[in-house]
């Protein structure tokens, strides 16, 4: 069954791949993980602060994110996100995004409602008296958090924090509906093109779950050795 | 006649010897109390009566049974002898008659009525008619424990192994559990029993043993061990505990 | 320029001639019903399974049942449909391979089958930890009473691993059904896809993923519903998690 197997298409292809895909790949990873986590942090101070509208309009917003598909949050944004800057730019059209852009603000709006809600869990799990301690210090509260709740609760999230990357670093290959050139699209774009199917998406299988083991294999070890000492 | 032999048994743990060439017999219709610091290995060595805890050297006979035998049922010998646990280990999503009647139905193949009939008659032994379709975190403690131990009767079992029965209760229900187990001996079942209770070894026990450091230290009539225990290790840990 | 809205879209008629905008997304929201339930049904039972030999004292059933979890988690679910879809008919004999590739429907069994195994994954580690939280007593007093492996499984740890993991298998319920939108990706005319569809050809892109987002909406709280319910029936009257008790 393998006898016609055509390692040769893969090999052909490896620079466009990984230039290319890989590069996309990993680079949505990382923004949407930063600017996922620095707004998922604050929807999650918001949905914990005690001005109520501030908690419901951060919480509507986190729980009706977590209830959509991806796929369709990405063809809102893909749609959305060109009315929405004409709206803010006062053009007089909206204005051309493309797909590239709009998955970017894409996954870093979508992964930071999952991120709230880990960050949630995390300044919730500081006892309190944390927090009395600050404010006894004499530190206001954007202090408190800064420098005793949120170190803390980050340290201890991060395990989690990592694993949910790993989710969005699989997630990412979501938008070959946008046909971008992810690694899969990439992938998927060869395929097509030469007939080769089975060869280019076994490779693409192969890859992604070496990176995403490997990975939560890595994380596994770190949480062990954050777990030790306290 | 031995009910339950145990010859030369050792047991480790990788490196940690756990048990070191433990030797003694319970014979038919006795209670045997067994003693010892934490740590000593009484708990595994009644564990290794009925096959929970695996054992590297030596043999177990229970009623002419080997435990170690591979070629041994182990289901089937272990239904025949009854246990009760420290943590009473009631299956705490059944009703407390449904926990009597699980193992009657699926090993010993009763049928539900016979089943029900049997667990009826010895939760009214235990006092505990009532609670029949409670489930286990309703009732307090001592309760569950006395149902703990009406699940293993139900088992007809031809001995019963008391692992702690009372450790992990409050004072004040220690008692209630100590007179189920009292009046069972008094009927003559064969019970070796892991306890800390010498008011109750001093009532029933016909022999007391001692354990330390995985050794049988002493294996003494109730009147001799109580008399004079000739190891200074027993004598350390008998001054401490009925100074309580 | 100010987008035009037009709710009256949904009773004219698609170009695809199946019916108005409205039918093909009741049509839309029953293949996403279906598709999710079947790949639910499926996680559960093989989930199950996988998360109880996780915890059986064989090294090698651990490790093989290890490898299947890792296997299933760590490529994107739109891989794997993937390679069901158009991978598994090529490596099949030729025969098998065509009768495939021809089955009707064949978009809703590979995203079932996809759906089910990625999602087995994520139930079997939940069961995993399930039983692991039970304490050790249950299972020595279970064999203690001369239950078998397997009884002790069925009648015990399982049961009680069940009522213990409702809570993250409501959300895992809930991701089968956002996860079917992906079999768009293999043609599943699901309601991600219907809308999708309805905003190429009458350009009302708001209304359709409006609609869409409504009935996605209607089956996250059904769920939450349906499992709060749940685990008021299976709650264990007197139970609280002995979590660090004893011993």
């Amino acid at each position: 069954m393998f006898s016609d197997f055509d390692f040769d298409v893969i090999q052909r292809s490896l620079p466009y791949l990984f230039k290319e895909g890989m590069t996309f790949t990993l680079t949505i990873t990382f923004t949407a993980m930063s600017a996922g986590i620095v707004f998922g942090t604050l929807l999650a101070l918001m949905r914990l602060s005690p001005f109520r509208p501030l908690a419901t309009v951060a919480g509507a917003y986190v729980n009706l994110i977590r209830s959509l598909p991806l796929v369709l949050v990405i063809f809102w944004f893909y749609f959305l996100v060109p009315w929405i800057g004409q709206w803010i730019t006062g053009a007089e059209r909206p204005v051309l995004v493309g797909p590239y852009l709009s998955s970017f603000i894409t996954f870093t709006l979508f992964e930071a409602a999952f991120y709230c809600e880990i960050m949630r869990a995390g300044i919730q799990s500081i006892p309190r008296n944390q927090v009395a301690a600050g404010y006894a210090l004499g530190l206001t509260y954007g202090q408190t958090m800064r420098t005793v709740v949120l170190p803390q609760a980050f340290r201890n999230m991060l395990p989690i924090l990592l694993t949910q990357t790993i989710v969005l670093f699989q997630d990412t290959s979501l938008v070959y509906v946008l046909s971008i050139s992810d690694f899969l699209g990439a992938a998927a774009k060869v395929a097509q093109r030469d007939g080769r199917l089975v060869e280019m998406y076994l490779f693409v299988a192969v890859v992604y779950f070496i990176m995403s083991y490997g990975a939560s294999y890595y994380v596994k070890r770190l949480q062990t050795r954050l777990a030790v000492p306290r | 006649m031995a009910m339950i032999e145990i010859r030369h048994v050792s047991k480790w743990y990788g490196e940690f010897q756990v048990l070191s060439d433990c030797s003694t017999e319970v014979n038919q219709g006795d209670v045997v109390v067994v003693c010892g610091p934490s740590g000593s290995g009484k708990s595994t060595l009644i564990k290794c009566v009925n096959g929970l805890e695996p054992f590297q050297q030596g043999e177990v006979i229970v009623d002419n049974i080997s435990v170690g035998d591979p070629k041994t049922r182990l289901p089937a010998l272990r239904a025949r002898i009854g246990m009760v646990f420290q943590n009473f280990e009631l299956f705490p999503h059944m009703t407390v008659l449904d926990n009597l009647n699980l193992a009657q139905i699926k090993v010993l193949g009763r049928d539900l009525a016979a089943a029900q009939e049997r667990s009826r008659a010895l939760l009214k032994r235990v006092g505990l008619e009532a609670q029949a379709p409670k489930h286990p975190g309703q009732l307090s403690g001592g309760q569950q424990q006395r149902v703990a131990i009406a699940r293993a009767l139900a088992m007809d079992p031809i001995a019963m192994l008391f692992d702690e029965p009372t450790s992990a209760l409050d004072p004040e229900m220690i008692n209630e559990v100590l007179e189920v187990m009292v009046a069972l001996a008094n009927e003559g079942m064969t019970m070796m029993v892991v306890t800390h209770e010498m008011g109750f070894a001093r009532q029933v026990a016909d022999r007391v043993i001692f354990m330390d450091e995985g050794r049988i230290v002493e294996d003494a009539t109730r009147d001799e061990f109580f008399g004079s225990p000739r190891s200074e290790r027993a004598q350390q840990f008998l001054s401490k505990i009925l100074r309580h | 320029m100010h987008y035009h809205w037009n709710w009256g879209i949904f009773f004219e008629m698609s170009p695809e001639g199946t019916g108005t905008y409205l039918e093909t997304f009741v049509w839309g929201f029953g293949w996403t019903v279906a598709t999710s339930l079947s790949a639910w049904i499926m996680a559960l039972v093989l989930g199950c399974i996988v998360g109880v030999l996780r915890t059986t004292s064989s090294p090698w059933v651990v490790r093989i049942a290890n490898g299947y979890v890792e296997l299933f988690r760590n490529i994107p679910l739109i891989v794997q449909m993937f390679l069901w879809y158009f991978v598994l008919p090529e490596l099949v004999p030729v025969g098998i391979g065509d009768w495939l590739k021809q089955l009707p429907d064949a978009a809703f069994y590979n995203a079932v089958i996809a759906l089910g195994f990625f999602t087995s994954a994520r139930v079997a580690e939940q069961v995993r930890a399930g039983i692991q939280s039970i304490p050790r007593g249950q299972r020595a007093a279970a064999t203690a009473l001369g239950l078998t492996g397997l009884q002790t499984y069925r009648y015990v740890l399982v049961p009680m691993a069940l009522r213990i993991i409702v809570p993250p298998l409501t959300s895992e319920f809930m991701n089968v059904v956002k996860n079917s939108a992906v079999g768009l990706t293999i043609g599943l005319v699901e309601l991600t896809g219907r809308a999708r569809a309805m905003q190429e050809f009458s350009f009302q892109v708001f209304e359709a993923f409006t609609a869409a987002t409504l009935a996605y909406v209607l089956i996250t709280i059904s769920i939450v519903l349906l499992m709060r319910w749940l685990e008021r029936r299976v709650a264990i009257p007197g139970f609280i998690a002995r979590a660090g008790a004893a011993h």
